[in-house]
């Protein structure tokens, strides 16, 4: 070692052939080896070096096949990195969403990245610490019970000169040790986790430095704009692109299916595309926004039963009071403001796609089916995703980048115009919920049938302490059971099932609570007995300011809660209406959430806030409107989704948890909205409204009786 | 019609040669590769675009290019100076007043139009000023608290 703790190269070098610990960091054996996978989570590489690696200068790079789509997860799973690794946070560079280079994920939805990712990557980055400090204690000839690791540095304890850093134990190699059972830190212990963390993206965004997959330019690109149906279901009859030669520069490629027309400017693709005349046979557009609900309700697959307790016949039989009632929801746009997008090159044999997606690892096989390629032969890099929301875990524009660049032998950018956007999107499905409750004269409820369709079964079972009760779910988010159940594709939405089911039990506990003359929020907690449920309700409630009073008390005020994979969430919110214009004005909300351990409490606020103001919309405005499989909403003007003149104040309250397992917040937050504001509309004029969105015509329809 | 067309981008003069009716953004993004102005609608409904075009605030997804002949373009790209953040970079950078980030060069260019025009707007004003630039993830809260602190820290001196 030379004076300062480095180590010189030749010392290195001895170090590393003595022990054998040391292989070059090779990314094509990496890519080669079918590595372990941990038991337990299936997918993920056991082998810690898939998700970090040391460089000489001591920085560490950080592989995770997430994607960061503005939820902030690479600000997160740095600072779980960093906190266990003990680096500093802004030493932790992220590589997300890169099929060559990062271990395997899923994908980037249902709140996963922390809940299910997190653990594994915490286990990762410990391992590796307690095998950085056994190779510093032999490194140091000091016994590692005598040694610190922090910052990336370990030192002997009393004596900090004696050092060495992580960078110069490891000088980016992989490293071949491993420990079995290393324990991750307790809360206690944490000095990253659980504080705000400077975004790791902003530089980027602020300075108009972040590349989406829109951004990313290579020479001798082209770029296409395809042909597309008017109506999902229609079959081309023939196409005439001979006035496509108008446009100088344009060319037309067609391959089965695909047509499409490719310029170096996009937007001289897209004048010549408007050149080309394709005629097709449409089919009878029979439903639309109001005949939809009757259909899915004939139509949906058969119910599943989900859980029941009790007798339904006996609880009947002891309420004084019975409540039958249907909500509705209706199809919603995930509209995020970057559409789907991507470019392909191919090259050697090798496909690579950057694309918008929140699953690159399903793109692979998919770009590989489409191209005849094996999937080794195909990379997919995810830049900055301009939002998802679930809407780009489906991402074709991919797979059509990818055919188009194989015919053409030149790369292809796919960036779809907002009409596409809104055509080939997964649309949360519209969705009917159905529900028999009676109240006992004592003003408890009796018994609970719940039966919801179409929206799927996630937490569909009440976590409300009701004696006889039964839960029933018929047909799933997914929608794609039977074919043809709906009009055009839908999906996972943020937070699937759950918008929808919240808005219909929270409504109808709010029409129990009025009946039983009891205010809603002490009607809930009479009828909750889970700790975590009671905490958020009551801590909401005391950031919100609320003071009990049935309703409807003419103040306007709502509450609601609701669980969703595995987080605690209670909205209140405040809303004043316009009776002439049928306009809600939602004037303040105030949301309290236990979601167990909490990374990044600013992320958290952060995520809270946008899931309400977004949540505004379905509740308010957002409806996608369709004759049969032509979908009329197209563009902004009239898929109205929230703007700052809509935005509520708004409060956070997270609750110290930090002993409970991080469940995660990207979605929970928005799944009270639709009932919040149902039930504040309620307190504020009496009348309810059973169907979302809850439009200027449907309340005044509602308010004219 | 091709023909050349010169503006100033961002403090230096250009000069295009293209078919003058193509709008400034696809100019800016593929003939003259500034992608930080965002394509999101295509026809000026949602802000993505925004520029600045003699301090004014314009969609530039339907700005032909020949309507900028001889003026003054700032993009994203040429808000900082020096290599300095620009009051409402920093104030978007530390309040976190963004989350995918696609709708903010157009937020922040929006907002700088309109402190340009009123270097002290009140709340009211920049609500106004900023409601038909839209954000998916909901960022609201923050970019307003984040153009009120930029404004309080420009002090009148917006440029």
């Amino acid at each position: 070692m030379n004076g300062d703790g480095h180590l010189s190269r030749r010392e290195f070098l001895a170090l590393a052939g003595a022990s054998g610990l040391f292989v070059l960091f090779d990314l094509e054996r990496l890519l080669a080896q079918e590595p372990a996978r941990l038991p337990g989570r299936p997918g993920y590489p056991a082998d810690f070096n898939a998700y970090l690696r040391i460089a000489e200068n001591g920085r560490t790079t950080c592989f995770v096949g997430k994607v960061e789509l503005g939820q902030g997860s690479m600000t997160s799973l740095a600072q779980l990195l960093a906190e266990e690794l003990d680096v500093p946070l802004d030493s932790v560079e992220m590589v997300m969403g890169d099929t060559d280079l990062c271990p395997w994920d899923m994908g980037t939805f249902g709140s996963l990245s922390i809940r299910q990712f997190g653990p594994v990557l915490r286990a990762a980055a410990a391992e590796a610490r307690a095998v950085l400090l056994q190779l510093g204690a032999e490194h140091l000839q000091i016994p590692p019970d005598r040694l610190q690791a922090k910052d990336g540095v370990i030192s002997k304890v009393g004596d900090p000169a004696v050092c060495v850093t992580y960078g110069q134990l490891v000088q980016g190699k992989r490293i071949e040790r491993h420990i079995e059972k290393i324990p991750v830190k307790t809360p206690r212990e944490f000095t990253v986790v659980g504080r705000p963390a400077a975004r790791k993206d902003a530089l980027d965004k602020v300075t108009g430095r972040a590349r989406y997959a829109g951004d990313i330019a290579l020479p001798g690109t082209l770029h296409a704009r395809i042909v597309r149906p008017p109506v999902h279901g229609a079959t081309l009859k023939d196409v005439d692109s001979s006035a496509v030669a108008n446009v100088p520069g344009a060319t037309v490629i067609r391959d089965g299916d695909l047509i499409a027309v490719l310029h170096e400017r996009p937007d001289l693709a897209d004048r010549a595309l408007a050149l080309v005349k394709a005629r097709f046979d449409r089919p009878a557009q029979e439903l639309d926004e109001a005949s939809i609900f009757d259909h899915l309700v004939k139509n949906a697959p058969p119910a599943q039963m989900l859980g029941a307790n009790g007798n339904l016949e006996e609880g009947e039989k002891s309420a004084a009071a019975v409540f039958d009632h249907t909500y509705l929801n209706s199809y919603v746009a995930h509209a995020p403001m970057e559409t789907h997008s991507a470019l392909a090159r191919i090259e050697n044999g090798k496909a690579t796609v950057w694309a918008s997606t929140q699953t690159p690892f399903g793109i692979k096989t998919q770009v590989a089916q489409a191209l005849g390629f094996p999937p080794e032969k195909v990379r997919i890099n995810t830049p900055y995703v301009g939002g998802g929301f679930g809407g780009k875990s489906a991402s074709r524009q991919a797979i059509e980048a990818a055919r188009l660049a194989k015919i053409t032998g030149k790369p292809v950018q796919v960036v779809w115009d907002r009409a596409e956007e809104f055509f080939y999107d997964t649309f949360r499905p519209a969705a009917v919920v159905k529900i028999r409750s009676g109240l006992t004269s004592a003003g408890k409820i009796a018994f609970w049938d719940f039966k919801v369709i179409c929206a799927g079964e996630r937490e569909a079972i009440p976590f409300y302490d009701i004696p006889n009760q039964r839960t029933a779910s018929a047909g799933g988010w997914q929608g794609d059971q039977p074919p043809g159940l709906h009009p055009f594709a839908v999906g996972p939405w943020r937070a699937p099932s759950v918008n929808t089911s919240t808005f219909a039990r929270e409504s109808q506990i709010d029409i129990m609570a009025a009946r039983a003359k009891a205010d809603p929020l002490e009607f809930r907690l009479n009828h909750l007995s889970d700790p975590r449920m009671v905490r958020v309700l009551k801590a909401a409630a005391e950031a919100f300011g609320w003071t009990p009073k049935a309703a409807p008390s003419g103040r306007g005020f709502g509450v609601a809660c609701a669980t969703y994979i595995g987080t605690y969430v209670a909205t209140l919110a405040e809303v004043t209406v316009d009776r002439a214009t049928g306009r809600v004005r939602v004037g303040r909300v105030a949301c309290a959430q236990d979601m167990g351990l909490v990374v990044n409490p600013d992320g958290s606020r952060q995520q809270t806030e946008g899931a309400i103001t977004m949540g505004l919309g379905y509740a308010l405005t957002e409806e996608v409107r369709f004759r049969g499989g032509e979908v009329l909403t197209r563009n902004f003007d009239n898929y109205e989704i929230p703007r700052f003149s809509w935005l509520p104040a708004i409060k956070t309250v997270l609750i110290d948890n930090p002993e409970t397992p991080a469940s995660g917040c990207g979605e929970p937050p928005i799944v009270c909205m639709g009932a919040v504001i149902a039930n504040a509309l309620h307190d504020a004029t009496g009348v309810r409204l059973f169907q979302l969105p809850m439009t200027p015509d449907r309340l005044k329809s509602a308010l004219a009786g | 019609m091709v023909q050349p067309v010169s503006f100033k981008l961002n403090g230096k003069p250009v000069r295009v040669t293209v078919d003058d009716e193509r709008m400034l953004l696809w100019v800016l993004r593929f003939d003259l590769g500034l992608t930080g102005t965002k394509f999101g609608c295509g026809e000026g409904i949602c802000g993505a675009c925004t520029v600045i075009v003699d301090d004014k605030a314009v969609r530039s997804c339907s700005t032909r290019v020949k309507d900028v002949a001889g003026k003054r373009v700032l993009t994203i790209e040429g808000l900082e100076q020096d290599g300095k953040l620009h009051a409402l970079q920093r104030a978007f950078l530390e309040r976190h007043a963004f989350q995918c980030g696609y709708c903010t060069p157009g937020m922040i260019l929006a907002a700088y139009a309109l402190m340009l025009a009123n270097p002290h707007p009140t709340r009211e004003q920049v609500v106004k000023a900023l409601d038909d630039n839209l954000c998916r993830c909901g960022s609201h809260t923050r970019v307003l608290e984040a153009v009120e602190v930029a404004a309080a820290a420009t002090r009148g001196r917006v440029r």
